[in-house]
């Protein structure tokens, strides 16, 4: 039933089928690189597409699809793990205001409205200032900024499920808290979290190439898109193909996490069965 | 109305204090005395510099004496002197960044609202048309879109192969020899792109939220009863239906502010625009710290602003508010 309602929208199915595609690409990297991410080839120096160098070469003579291949992993593990972090972060800050409601409840979602209220690009640059560019610190920081969509809509689940009879009744069988919480009221609230999670993937890889392309993020010669736009920005007078393509693998990349979870949208929600 | 004002603006001072926290807690996150941290990541640093953070600070003493005192200084508006090699106090350094920043801000606000709100209403009278499709397609692109990849095309397509528009900067080389209409279409020449990618994804996100907010009003009663005494469809779209659909939007707009104070570092660092943005990604480069946390708390500032605005208008515009 939940496959079928999914697989009738065409879209979500294309967005989930790039999605695993690119999963491949990323793992069969040092198979599918015709060259080593870093190897420079000295004589060929910003070289426009051609049979040696499919997608060109760059402003010190990579090779820009093995840059690339190499650079979805990034962007992937990237998105990956950052979101790993804001939803665990957001499940807890949820499940505890909407759990325990009172105090808890008012400075967590407070909380919230600071976060929100920060300009999160700011925000993220000013503590990679502080702690230095590398790919570690920005999952981490990506993560620690983006949790509280999550907050939100785990609470509200969690406000509306505390009153249910099987929430009553597992209290009256004397579960304890904690036991609620995480056997009985975090499972029914997983849906839209799942559906916030894929949308998540793609903004983290946007920031994160937002941030490489500002030479903040990902730091060379580590390969990641954004990192490979900053030479095309560089370069713009003279070699096109640095910016076209990576530009490109970010857009289906974000447009296809988009479909994938605009698609279970639509398949989790009963609200919006019915239009179709 | 001011009953329900006060009540906002008693919420924005808490979050102003909690954001004060904040930008106090990211001076400290580093273990240990920041500023030993600074000087081991950041050989620039000499022992003068490091001596000025720890008197700004007031790094001996208690933590929260320290925070109390830094607060004293940001209401005044002293966030110390920058870093750099002119050594200049930081607000006069953002004071004189901050129109530019603004006012590119408020031009794709304006944008976004005067593209979005058409495209959504007309998507949505005519849904599941072919524009309808057309203009779906176009806001996944925009919710895809990176910022400055549009940017470098842009400047790619308009700056390079045609030579229509300038590609960096706010003035050309020659500014001040043009005449005074000239010197407007110089400046126009120039913001036309900056202010076209600061807009973009604001456009998609936009449209697509007053497509649905239309979308759920012309549902409703009120609307049937306007029809029913036989109004004409424009009327009833333009007069009474769109009033409603348009105060989510408000509320969305106050809340898009903090995106594009954030995307300005964006727009600004492709195009060379002497603005905040640029300022904060060069402070970021020098870790010029005093100059960070400086434009962190205005950005915040501006924010809240924003937000604040946003509620006026919604009183403004809803009289179930303002009867309250």
């Amino acid at each position: 039933m939940l496959r079928e309602r999914f697989t009738r929208n065409r879209l979500a199915v294309a967005g989930g089928i790039l999605v695993a595609l690119l999963f491949i690409v990323a793992l069969l990297a040092p198979v599918l690189a015709p060259y080593e991410p870093d190897y420079i080839d000295r004589y060929h120096v910003l070289e426009p597409p051609g049979r040696l160098h499919p997608l060109g070469t760059d402003d010190i003579g990579r090779d820009v699809l093995s840059r690339m291949l190499y650079g979805a992993r990034v962007s992937l593990s990237v998105g990956f793990v950052a979101v790993g972090i804001s939803t665990l972060i957001g499940m807890m800050m949820g499940a505890v205001a909407g759990y325990y409601g009172g105090i808890a409840d008012r400075l967590i979602m407070r909380f919230v409205d600071v976060m929100l209220s920060i300009p999160s690009f700011f925000l993220i640059l000013a503590v990679i200032a502080f702690v230095g560019p590398s790919i570690w610190n920005i999952m981490f920081i990506i993560g620690l900024t983006s949790w509280m969509g999550v907050a939100r809509l785990v609470r509200a689940e969690f406000l509306s499920l505390k009153s249910r009879e099987y929430i009553l009744a597992a209290r009256a069988v004397g579960a304890s808290d904690t036991r609620i919480i995480l056997r009985h009221m975090l499972p029914n609230s997983l849906a839209p979290v799942i559906v916030s999670a894929v949308l998540g993937v793609a903004s983290a890889v946007l920031l994160e190439s937002s941030l490489s392309f500002l030479g903040i993020g990902v730091q060379p010669p580590m390969p990641s898109w954004g990192n490979i736009l900053t030479a095309g920005k560089a370069n713009i007078e003279i070699a096109w193909w640095l910016s076209v393509f990576p530009g490109a693998a970010i857009l289906v990349t974000v447009l296809s996490y988009n479909l994938l979870g605009e698609g279970l949208r639509d398949a989790l929600d009963p609200r919006l069965w019915e239009r179709r | 109305m001011f009953l329900y004002l006060g009540k906002r603006l008693a919420e924005i001072l808490v979050t102003l204090v909690g954001i004060t926290l904040l930008s106090f807690f990211i001076i400290h996150l580093a273990p240990g005395k920041p500023t030993d941290v600074l000087t081991d990541l950041n050989p620039k640093i000499t022992p003068e510099a490091r001596e000025r953070l720890e008197k700004y600070y007031g790094l001996d003493k208690p933590i929260i004496v320290q925070y109390l005192l830094w607060v004293k200084r940001v209401v005044r508006l002293d966030f110390g002197d920058s870093f750099s090699t002119d050594r200049r106090p930081v607000w006069e350094k953002i004071r004189e960044r901050l129109p530019v920043t603004v006012s590119i801000n408020l031009l794709s606000m304006m944008l976004i609202f005067l593209v979005a709100v058409p495209v959504g209403i007309t998507s949505a009278t005519r849904r599941y048309s072919l524009y309808d499709k057309i203009t779906t397609v176009g806001v996944f692109i925009g919710f895809a879109m990176p910022a400055f990849w549009l940017g470098i095309l842009l400047m790619m397509l308009f700056g390079v192969y045609l030579n229509w528009l300038p590609i960096s900067g706010l003035r050309s080389m020659n500014y001040e020899t043009l005449s005074a209409g000239g010197k407007v279409m110089d400046l126009a020449k120039h913001l036309v792109l900056p202010v076209f990618v600061s807009a973009f994804g604001g456009i998609a996100g936009i449209s697509r939220y007053m497509r649905s907010s239309m979308l759920e009003v012309v549902r409703q009663d009120y609307i049937v009863t306007a029809r029913a005494k036989g109004l004409p469809e424009s009327k009833v779209i333009y007069r009474h239906a769109l009033r409603n659909a348009l105060l989510p939007i408000i509320t969305l707009l106050g809340l898009s502010v903090p995106g594009l104070i954030g995307g300005s570092v964006i727009f600004e660092q492709i195009f060379s625009i002497p603005g905040m943005g640029r300022l904060f990604w060069m402070s970021v480069m020098q870790r010029d710290y005093p100059l960070i946390m400086g434009l962190l708390t205005i950005g915040a500032v501006l924010t809240l602003i924003g937000n604040m605005l946003a509620d006026l208008c919604y009183a403004v515009a809803d009289p179930r508010i303002r009867r309250r």
